[in-house]
């Protein structure tokens, strides 16, 4: 497969600057919180941000080098740019918009995407799931060396977005090209990609697949983006094991080595949650009130105390938890982990 | 109680406003039969004078689209150093007195005028030809076209423009695929504010051009001229640029409904709002 590039760029942003070496071989997704130059990254790629400097390539074609001078305009760079808000020509039939990039496979392309009944109509027309079609089909049918994705699942609202991301994961599987995406949501990145890039600040913290993100974040920002709850404590060793006490004065005890000032991260899903407090005294244990409980399909995250915890829609009917109600939020040792040593960690989840 | 009072305070000034704005226009109509009022349309003065305005209107419109267009979208798509001081520029016909704009042209492009001797060398003389009414049209009526032009340049989404440029669009096949569609009805509309500003031109065209029959005398001129001669002529003319005046109001409202609502592509003659 070709492989996009991107070696040394920086570009200047209000308040950072975008600094990023990457390289794209099959799916990659760039995640951060909005704000962090994620965009900028795809612009950049698409010819319609000059960078300050360095180099950006697909394969050995060239598109923007700083010391020789060669920046390609966007309509010279063979990329496929689906933009957030999909940004359909709003004066032209979904038909006129595949066909715009001249290329004449537009049948193939509204055959493809099953968009073929909906050729006469515009795009103020269609609903959010057919518009992202169009706008892949429109992409696409530029046959482009490189597809570029802006949040696309992020215009959609929560009960097209599952249809949409199983389609699409379907779809990229099956390109043949690098897939460059951003999203803020780790867990569409997850779903899309094979490697997945946390971006903060124009800068990429950690990059690995999904899984190796989750198993070993390593940074508190990384660790609370793919959905682990951050404790901070003071460390205190004890043998084999770490004691960390926290704020409240709750001691957990973890099997990560640390000292002084640490942060811990908790997965929602190592939390079990109950009414009373569990016999095991092997595990830790936070008590406190219920602060929310939100309900994502079959799964329920609800809040106990400091952390959140993930439990099954069953699980809740049957703890009967309300809001106030004092519960207990266990988890074992090995289902934490200490992200940052030694420093105080102002870093929040988003 | 009050408030039906204030209610009908309301309605009775509405009222009076409106009265106030139609009976001049009303009184054109019915001031004489219109059979006679038709009948003046054959007058050679009116004749001429309609030619004339027509003719230059036409042509000075298509000058300042021609020039506008471009210009408007230069302004609404980049910054530059001078910018503001370009806008300034576009706007002051707006409201510089005719008057003066007719001195300013007479100066100019006169015979004593800054490019006077070069217009001479080339054998070109503006002043007092109907030239000289198109050129003093363009300059006072350019600005509305403009104006507007910029407007709905701003008004479409970058990002259209961006993603053309990336399914393989040169800037120009951009420009006149995307933008020009998109803004299509801010420019039609600032295009009928242009043409009835330009229309009615009066202060500018006596200065620079004069009033001449046949050649320079444009209806708004013609009725200045008839107001001692012929006052059913006066009253013809009047009335025919109500009617054009009423036409391109129409159009207005059309073509600003449209860029609202391009996507529907339903026209509604009179849509909730016009907003600029």
């Amino acid at each position: 497969m070709a492989r996009l590039t991107l070696e040394e760029v920086v570009v200047p942003l209000r308040s950072f600057s975008l600094r990023l070496n990457l390289e794209v071989r099959s799916t990659f997704a760039l995640v951060g919180p909005s704000g962090a130059g994620k965009t900028t990254v795809l612009r950049a790629v698409a010819g319609l941000v000059r960078p300050q400097s360095g180099r950006i390539r697909s394969d050995d074609d060239v598109w923007f080098d700083s010391d020789r001078g060669t920046a390609l305009p966007p309509d010279q760079r063979p990329v496929g740019l689906v933009f957030q808000d999909y940004a359909l020509f709003p004066h032209m039939t979904v038909r006129q918009n595949v066909e715009y990039s001249r290329h004449h496979k537009a049948d193939e392309y509204l055959k493809r995407f099953s968009i073929r009944h909906l050729e006469g109509a515009h795009p103020g027309d269609l609903s959010g799931g057919e518009r992202q079609r169009v706008a892949l089909a429109r992409a696409l049918a530029r046959d482009p060396d490189v597809l570029l994705l802006d949040e696309p699942l992020s215009a959609l609202d929560a009960h097209t977005k599952a249809d949409v991301r199983t389609e699409l994961q379907r779809l990229l599987a099956g390109l043949g090209i690098p897939v460059l995406l951003v999203t803020h949501d780790f867990e569409d990145a997850a779903a899309l990609a094979d490697q997945v890039g946390v971006i903060v600040e124009g800068e990429l913290r950690q990059t690995g697949t999904p899984g190796e993100l989750v198993a070993h974040p390593t940074d508190p920002f990384v660790a609370s983006f793919t959905g682990a709850n951050l404790l901070n404590g003071h460390a205190e060793s004890s043998g084999d094991t770490t004691s960390v006490r926290l704020a409240d004065g709750t001691v957990i005890t973890t099997v990560g080595a640390g000292v002084g000032d640490v942060v811990l991260a908790v997965y929602p899903w190592d939390i079990t949650v109950s009414t009373a407090p569990p016999n095991d005294s092997a595990m830790n244990l936070i008590t406190g009130p219920v602060g929310s409980i939100a309900e994502l399909g079959n799964r329920v995250r609800i809040t106990v105390g400091a952390v959140t915890a993930e439990i099954t829609a069953d699980s809740l009917h049957r703890l009967d938890l309300r809001l106030g109600q004092t519960a207990f939020a266990s988890f074992k040792a090995t289902g934490t982990r200490i992200v940052a040593n030694g420093k105080p960690a102002s870093y929040s989840s988003s | 109680m009050k408030r039906a009072a204030v209610t009908f305070l309301f309605i009775g000034m509405a009222v009076v406003t409106l009265a106030f704005l139609a009976l001049p226009v009303v009184a054109i109509f019915t001031h004489t039969s219109p059979g006679r009022l038709l009948d003046q349309l054959s007058n050679p003065v009116v004749k001429d004078a309609f030619e004339v305005s027509l003719k230059t209107s036409v042509l000075a419109q298509a000058a300042i689209v021609l020039f506008g267009t471009p210009t408007a979208y230069l302004l609404a798509s980049s910054r530059f150093p001078g910018h503001s001081l370009a806008v300034t520029l576009v706007e002051l016909p707006l409201v510089l007195p005719p008057a003066v704009a007719g001195v300013g042209l007479l100066v100019a492009f006169g015979h004593v005028g800054l490019l006077g001797s070069s217009l001479d060398a080339l054998g070109i003389s503006i002043p007092f030809t109907q030239t000289a009414v198109t050129v003093a049209v363009a300059y006072v009526a350019s600005p509305l076209y403009i104006r507007q032009g910029i407007a709905a340049f701003e008004a479409t989404d970058p990002n259209l423009t961006a993603a053309s440029r990336t399914l393989g669009a040169s800037p120009l096949r951009t420009f006149f695929r995307i933008v020009l569609p998109l803004a299509r009805g801010g420019l039609m509309a600032g295009l009928a504010l242009s043409f009835a500003r330009g229309l009615g031109e009066f202060g500018a065209t006596i200065m620079f051009a004069g009033s001449l029959q046949h050649v320079t005398q444009t209806l708004p001129l013609a009725i200045y001229a008839e107001f001692d001669q012929n006052f059913n002529a006066m009253l013809a003319m009047s009335g025919v640029l109500v009617v054009i005046s009423v036409v391109l109001l129409l159009g207005l409202r059309i073509g600003l409904t449209w860029q609202g609502s391009h996507s529907k592509r339903s026209l509604f003659l009179f849509g909730p709002s016009v907003s600029g």
